[in-house]
């Protein structure tokens, strides 16, 4: 390579050098102007060689930017600054192809779901349309998932409180180690493994039908581990004076808990609840192994099938007909809109009700 | 192998702060100087604007002129990653690549300036642990890892690591106040001996160090918290400890406040 | 590694100093009360809870995987087939997992391929590259990515993403066909390498996210060290950051292998499955476990289903294995980094 002796030699170019401390440098704007020339070169290779998908002309002018800021740099300032400029725009790079599918995604969904999302479909059942023909709705999955996930959290939250306060206020030894052990091998159990568990014993051994109760309880175990981590960090968060504060005017440890504790850590535990609702909201497997599928209302979670929207997606996605795409784009802005109003709403009140202590 | 350094007018800021204000001073070469003050005065900030690094703070900023023997640090088309390499720096806790063995420690900045014949990095290691009174106690075990040697060893390690490079200033940051006292004894020995080939500056907190191991001292002060630093006066560090010139250096020396 | 890690816990709780007998414990827990003892009954109750749920989830898919195992007439770790009903031998069952080995193995191996080196250059940039005023609203992006449920990926996956990929498989063909790993006969693209590559975008946030938190406690003082021998930014993190974040992003990439190997619906919904292993992933074809269990869930009868609980017991225990690593190289690393800090 080039400028590699002992002594810093200034600028290689060949230019006098000022100072040894000087160093010839691209223009502030050379990245800008890359980044446009490689772009417009890029489209340029992709209209003449007829590359169907902008995928690849984005691939191509990705390369192109890295590859000539790699070789301007090295030229002009030298190879370890090349380095450092190849880091950066690799870096930037990927950060732009994270950015891309997210936003496809987004603009698909919106784009196409639009085409049938009304007031009809928010408020019909799918009973008595057929796979081909348009109209129908998603009623009947927007009461079964909301079932769903509400009896789900009737079983996971209880539970998930009581074991997080368990770690943080009680819990040492080795009962403790693993069940904090658990609840992180636990976050990782596929949705599907869940929903074969269920299956086995509930439906399997004990004989029952399928129903929303049963998908319930293949939920709550994904939910289980979400809302004790998110509840445990909120405790830790909570200052230990406020308890001995507390105990201190005598307070027995259980009042302490529910009267000073686990208010001064509401916001945070809401916030860790709704984002695990928002999680569980949009699970397939377990709904398809548990709930079966109806596609009339059906209120009773307790008794028969039942829909569910993940799983309307999914059957209308699988129906192939043209009305079934649009049926299942609707629905999956539907369920997108759901997750991220849960998910701003849980932010929000995680800002508003950030303990002050915290940080 | 050592410059000397002009300061003129500088200002530095964390955000909209201002840290310190209106600083001019020069540093000898091959000398050591010495910077004294309160906490919280401006002395740990304005050395870190000598080779740079007070700008990779969030909100760091500089103005004002910093001259190595003439060239502005902080002219147009300087690069600060010359200039770190130029002006090396010891920090307060010492910090060897926690990965990294002795040697590799000692040589990270001359690797990252090219390719070495391996004979020329083992002559440079050595002459930088030998140079850092270091060599005689990790001669046998280089390719341990550095975070194994004791708080003493270590900074003496991050000393030959910045020498290595063969900068033409040190700057050291409280380099002893992490140390037990004869480990500060061994680096105060060796700022003496480094003093013949590099200028120096030091941070310290400590008073007696200041006498003991610097030429001059530079005494920083501000007026109340939330101000930004000023200097008060800098000039021979006897005279500081003995007669300095304005009465608030008095003041701090004589332990009258601070 | 020979730090010292048995390092004593934070003196926050030392009431509970070694009690001998139960009476000790509770009363050095406090719980002498009626209230106090049920609340900890309670509570302790529910960690129990969650233990005997873990436990029943592995008890019942072996006692059923078990039933199916008994009858399988083919192998269950070599078959090649999935014929639980025994249409093609004779009424008796015949089925085995090499196939979704195969098929799940390479197609998390892909996914790993391509989002560990973006989900690095994420977090990195993050963590020291992007200005500090968009740092969070990227990583409130890299949130949203993750919110996103995985039918929606995997109808986007089928609908807008696969289509898009006959050209680049095409290309891939005509200049690495020859390797057979890239061969392209110019089917619909819904084969191990698009669903490879819908994983890996599902599974980009949870290795940005662990990553991301590792480069960000990097001791400032490591990368000043490195800054202050005149370090470009790159070297800074060459040096520094890297090497203490190695661990991190480790453990980082088997989290998101334990998603992969576990996805079911996106796969489900962009796979063309067939049940045979090939060496084309270009090509549609192949399967994955948890594809497998969804795709042929409803047509199977109970003997069926438990050979679909067989197949999701070994799909449990290799999670389990890879996200149990995955934690004890995290907690390793607390205790390791806690001690330099």
């Amino acid at each position: 390579m080039s400028t590699t002796t002992v002594k810093p030699t200034g600028t290689p170019g060949g230019k006098p050098a000022p100072s040894e401390l000087q160093r010839a440098r691209l223009p502030r704007w050379a990245p800008y102007v890359i980044a446009v020339g490689s772009l417009a070169v890029g489209s340029g290779i992709g209209l003449a060689a007829d590359l169907s998908s902008r995928l690849q002309w984005g691939l191509i002018s990705a390369i192109l930017f890295v590859g000539v800021s790699y070789f301007l740099a090295a030229s002009v300032e030298g190879t370890r600054q090349a380095k450092d400029r190849l880091a950066t725009s690799l870096v930037w790079v990927m950060f732009l192809l994270a950015v891309v599918p997210l936003a496809s995604l987004i603009f698909e969904t919106v784009q196409r779901g639009t085409k049938v999302f009304d007031g009809y479909f928010l408020s019909h059942s799918m009973g008595v349309v057929a796979d081909d023909e348009p109209g129908g709705g998603i009623y009947h999955a927007i009461i079964g998932t909301l079932e769903q996930v509400g009896l789900a959290c009737l079983i996971a939250v209880p539970i998930g409180l009581l074991t997080a306060i368990y770690l943080v206020e009680y819990g040492r030894g080795k009962l403790a180690k693993a069940v904090t052990f658990f609840v992180d091998v636990m976050t990782g159990i596929p949705s599907i493994v869940a929903g074969l568990f269920v299956l086995s014993f509930w439906i399997l051994i004990l004989g029952f039908d399928f129903s929303g109760w049963a998908g319930a309880m293949a939920l709550s175990i994904l939910m289980m581990p979400v809302v004790v981590r998110s509840t445990e960090e909120m405790l830790k968060l909570v200052p230990n004076e406020l308890r001995e504060a507390s105990l201190a005017l005598g307070v027995p440890k259980w009042r302490t808990i529910l009267k000073v504790v686990l208010p001064t850590a509401i916001g945070g535990i809401t916030t860790g609840v709704m984002l695990a609702v928002a999680r569980i909201a949009g699970e397939t497997a377990p709904v398809l192994l548990l709930v079966w599928t109806n596609p009339f209302i059906n209120t009773d979670p307790f008794n028969g099938p039942q829909g569910s929207l993940p799983l309307y997606i999914y059957q209308q996605y699988a129906s192939g007909t043209n009305a079934g795409y649009d049926r299942a784009w609707a629905a999956a802005l539907a369920l997108i809109a759901f997750i991220m109003i849960l998910n701003l709403v849980a932010r929000g009140i995680a800002r508003w009700k950030a303990p002050k202590t915290g940080r | 192998m050592a410059k000397r350094i002009d300061v003129s007018g500088l200002n530095a800021y964390y955000g909209s702060h201002k840290a310190i204000e209106d600083i001019s001073m020069t540093v000898e070469p091959r000398s050591v100087t010495a910077f004294i003050g309160p906490s919280g005065c401006g002395k740990s900030t304005f050395l870190r604007t000598l080779n740079r690094m007070h700008e990779v703070t969030p909100g760091g900023r500089v103005d004002g002129k910093v001259l190595l023997d003439g060239d502005d640090l902080y002219g147009s088309g300087v690069d600060p990653v010359n200039v770190r390499r130029t002006i090396g720096m010891v920090f307060q806790r010492p910090n060897p690549f926690p990965t990294m063995s002795i040697y590799d420690n000692v040589a990270a900045g001359l690797k990252l300036n090219g390719s070495y014949k391996k004979s020329e990095l083992n002559d440079v290691v050595e002459k930088s642990l030998k140079g850092a009174n270091l060599w005689n106690e990790v001669k046998d075990r280089l390719n341990k890892p550095g975070s194994g040697l004791s708080g003493g060893q270590q900074q003496r390690l991050c000393i030959a690591r910045a020498i290595a490079v063969e900068p033409q200033v040190l700057l050291m940051d409280e380099p002893c106040s992490a140390l037990d006292p004869i480990s500060t004894l061994a680096i105060e020995d060796l700022i003496g001996e480094l003093k013949e080939r590099f200028t120096i500056v030091i941070v310290t907190h400590n008073m007696q160090q200041a006498a003991r191991v610097s030429d001059r001292t530079a005494f920083f002060n501000l007026a109340a918290v939330g101000q930004p630093g000023k200097l008060i006066e800098i000039d021979e560090t006897e005279r500081i400890f003995s007669n300095p010139s304005v009465q608030a250096t008095e003041d701090y020396i004589s332990g009258r406040f601070g | 590694m020979d730090i010292p890690t048995d390092t004593p816990p934070p003196p926050s709780h030392v009431e509970d100093a070694k009690p001998t007998t139960t009476e000790q414990k509770r009363a050095a827990r406090g719980a002498t009360r009626p209230g106090d003892r049920i609340f900890l009954a309670l509570s302790r109750g529910s960690g129990i809870t969650l233990l005997l749920i873990m436990a029943a989830v592995a008890a019942f898919l072996a006692y059923r995987a078990s039933i199916a195992l008994a009858d399988n007439e083919g192998s269950f770790l070599t078959t090649f087939e999935w014929d639980p009903a025994g249409a093609l031998h004779d009424g008796k069952p015949y089925f085995g997992i090499a196939v979704l080995v195969f098929g799940t193995i390479v197609s998390s191996i892909i996914a790993l391929v391509i989002a560990v080196p973006v989900a690095i250059g994420i977090a990195l940039f993050i963590s020291h590259y992007a200005p500090r005023r968009l740092a969070a609203p990227i990583a409130f992006v890299i949130d949203l990515l993750a919110a996103v449920p995985s039918i929606v990926y995997g109808l986007w996956g089928a609908l807008v993403v696969a289509p898009n990929l006959t050209g680049l498989y095409s290309w891939l063909d005509d200049y690495f066909g020859w390797t057979g790993i890239f061969e392209y006969q110019g089917g619909a693209p819904r084969s191990l390498m698009t669903v490879g590559i819908l994983l890996a975008i599902m599974i980009l946030p949870i290795i940005t996210n662990v990553s991301r938190e590792v480069f960000l406690q990097v001791p400032k003082m490591h990368e000043e060290a490195a800054l202050a021998l005149g370090a470009t930014r790159w070297e800074v993190i060459r040096m520094s950051v890297l090497p203490f974040g190695r661990s991190g992003i480790i453990s980082a990439s088997m989290l998101g292998l334990g998603r992969a190997l576990g996805e079911t619906i996106a796969v489900a919904t962009v796979l063309s499955p067939t049940f045979v292993i090939q060496a084309s992933v270009l090509d549609y074809g192949g399967g994955t476990f948890a594809q497998n269990i969804a795709s042929k869930f409803s047509e199977a009868s109970e003997y069926g289903r438990d050979a679909l609980i067989a197949s999701g017991l070994v799909l449990f225990v290799i999670t389990l294995l890879v996200n149990g690593a995955a934690r004890l190289i995290i907690a390793r690393r607390k205790e390791y980094s806690g001690a330099n800090a």
